[in-house]
């Protein structure tokens, strides 16, 4: 009886141990893995932010107005956003591929499941991040243009102009990482046409003396000759 | 030349038959039938009365008329020059037409105008605008012979005009050019004026053609640029000023962007010249200056300010990044003032322009939006000018322009700052 607890412990033991022989080394591997994928990442990072942070970039940057937009949202500057994306995409790369070294079956899947995802959440990343530049861009030109034409509300049209680029683009970044691909479909047609409806609607109703002021103030004036107009000096 | 293949063959071939001339008048045209005529026959008129040895030819580069302006300048002729003059023509004015893209400015049509007064070899080139309807033949005299028997290069226009016409050019551009390149020129965007055959050549020659600043505002950049290289420039007066309605009903936004965003340019091109100059030189004038009752003018300036208190409010998160924060208070400030008794400071509108140029040159924002959002604030200035000139004689005018223009002059240095300055 003893004999057999004793060997039963043994070979417990020699197994455990046989394991975590095995185990170590993987163990070790994979922290020197993150440390050398955390160096790794501090590398790039400094070369993006060197590389991006010229001043043609950031010029660039701040004629476009992604600069103004990254502050807003309490993001950092361009450069430094950039860089400290490539660092966390460098270092999870790492991390995986560390995690892959200890051999963990149940794991090894979803970790070549994350491989295959990681280049359509780069290109949703960059979906998003073109459409946040191009909302800037048509919001502000839509805010001037309606400003010197003297159109009410010019600051809620540039706004509804931005909002509606960002949910383009949030849209087409979700389907393109395949998350709830129809409902995100469905939930955008619902939440545009939910907006143009509710923008008939009030116009059509709350805004039908302003509609009509417009449009008399538009064709009355065009047949009205000698009429004042800021146009009657010439600027040149 | 630095590049000929912009011309066509057919046009080669007409400035072949042409042969040489003393001096080139040119007409660049884009549906002008209402006004054509007239421009075509003073400038006839002008060039025998007052040119009648000389070589001349007209050259009308079109932009793609759909209302027959070129066969109307190739038709237009004077049956009976002895009702017109005491002199019969001796020489026959050669007439050459030519096309060019509209889409880009009148920057292609003054590049076939200096190409042809380069193979021409012409002496004097004049450049006159389509939709006059105030020329008269005593405007080629003036413009050409400066050029011809003074020996200048550049001749610029000066006009007799309605005190509230021409404002971008009183408030902005010309105490600009003024204080940065140190020439007191009137009428730097006058859309007539005259120059040599060698400034011509130097113009052909720049490295510019494809540059914005060559298609749109060319005419700064032909001012600034003479002015730069050392070329002799001089103004010449030439009497009232009036377009056809058409032209007068100019979309202010645009203006704004193609006038004062070449000038903008033209001070990065040319910065090395304007950032150590420091003195103003006066401009020699010609011709004999007179006063005449012009037509009275009916503005809105109530319509003004309400554009210009709504502009300030709606882009005060835009003008943030352009203007310094005491300047756009200071503006906010005045936007809530009554319009009866509304005034823009001088020094306020000065530090304005020169912020506005510094952001323009750090590219703070988009380009053609920062220039969009100069146009409430110009507005803003405009409504002031108005109420404070509105009773006010030439006299009086012209000693505010003068305060104006001493006022760039002043705080020149603040803009050398901001402009120098790192981002």
């Amino acid at each position: 009886m003893g004999n057999l607890i004793l060997n039963t412990l043994s070979h417990t033991f020699k197994g455990f141990f046989e394991i975590l022989a095995l185990f170590l080394p993987r163990l070790l591997s994979m922290l020197v893995m993150i440390a050398v994928g955390f160096i790794v990442a501090i590398f790039f990072k400094a070369l993006v932010r060197r590389i991006f942070g010229i001043e043609k970039f950031r010029k660039y940057c701040d004629s476009a107005g992604l600069t103004q937009m990254m502050r807003k949202t309490a993001l950092p500057p361009p450069d430094v956003f950039l860089g400290q994306l490539i660092f966390w995409v460098i270092w999870l790369v790492f991390i995986v591929l560390g995690i892959d070294t200890l051999e963990i079956s149940a794991l090894q899947d979803q970790i070549s499941r994350f491989f295959l995802f990681l280049p359509q959440i780069f290109v949703a990343i960059l979906i998003l991040f073109a459409g946040l530049l191009i909302a800037n861009f048509f919001s502000r030109a839509t805010l001037l243009a309606a400003t010197n034409a003297n159109y009410p509300s010019a600051r809620l049209l540039s706004s509804l102009v931005r909002l509606m680029i960002i949910i383009l683009a949030v849209t087409m970044a979700l389907e393109q990482i395949g998350l709830g691909r129809h409902v995100v479909l469905i939930a955008f047609s619902i939440a545009f046409g939910a907006v143009m409806l509710g923008a008939a609607i009030a116009f059509g109703l709350g805004g039908r003396d302003v509609a009509r002021r417009i449009l008399e103030k538009r064709f009355l004036e065009q047949e009205g000759e000698g009429k004042e107009k800021e146009e009657d000096i010439s600027p040149l | 030349m630095a590049e000929e293949n912009f011309l066509s063959d057919e046009f080669v071939r007409q400035l072949t038959a042409a042969g040489e001339v003393d001096i080139l008048v040119g007409i660049p045209t884009l549906n002008n039938c209402g006004t054509i005529e007239q421009v075509v026959n003073a400038v006839q008129v002008g060039l025998v009365k007052y040119f009648p040895r000389e070589r001349t030819a007209l050259i009308n580069p079109d932009g793609g008329s759909s209302d027959g302006t070129p066969e109307i300048v190739k038709n237009a002729s004077i049956r009976d020059f002895r009702s017109l003059l005491s002199t019969t023509p001796l020489r026959t004015t050669h007439r050459i037409t030519a096309s060019y893209r509209p889409n880009n400015g009148m920057g292609g049509a003054l590049r076939i105008i200096l190409a042809a007064a380069d193979l021409l070899r012409a002496k004097a080139c004049a450049i006159v605008s389509p939709d006059l309807e105030s020329i008269t033949p005593e405007w080629i005299e003036g413009l050409v012979r400066p050029i011809y028997k003074e020996k200048f290069d550049l001749v610029t226009p000066i006009y007799h005009r309605h005190k509230f016409d021409g404002l971008l050019i009183k408030n902005i551009i010309a105490p600009m050019i003024r204080a940065l390149y140190g020439v007191r020129i009137r009428e730097p965007v006058g859309g007539e004026f005259a120059l040599s055959g060698r400034l011509a050549c130097h113009y052909l020659e720049q490295d510019v053609w494809r540059e914005e600043v060559a298609h749109s505002g060319t005419e700064i950049w032909m001012t600034t640029s003479a002015v730069v290289d050392g070329f002799k420039v001089c103004q010449s007066f030439l009497g009232p000023k009036s377009h056809a309605p058409k032209s007068s009903a100019q979309n202010i936004v645009g203006t704004i962007q193609r006038v004062v965003g070449a000038l903008f340019r033209c001070m990065e091109i040319q910065e090395s010249y304007w950032l150590s100059r420091t003195e103003t030189q006066p401009v020699p004038v010609f011709g004999f200056e007179y006063s005449s009752g012009l037509e009275p003018r009916r503005l809105n300036r109530k319509k003004m300010f309400l554009m210009f208190q709504n502009g300030v409010d709606q882009l005060a998160h835009l003008l943030e990044s352009i203007l310094s924060p005491e300047t756009l208070k200071d503006i906010q400030a005045i936007s809530q003032s009554d319009e009866r008794t509304f005034h823009f400071p001088e020094e306020l509108w000065v530090k304005t322009i020169y912020e506005f140029a510094a952001s323009y040159h750090h590219t703070v924002i988009n380009r053609d939006h920062l220039l969009q959002a100069l146009t409430p604030l110009y507005r803003g200035k405009i409504c002031s000018v108005l109420l404070e000139e509105q009773r006010a004689d030439a006299e009086q005018i012209e000693k505010k322009l003068e305060d104006l223009c001493q006022q760039y002059e002043k705080l020149k240095p603040r803009l050398t700052e901001r402009w120098t300055e790192k981002a």
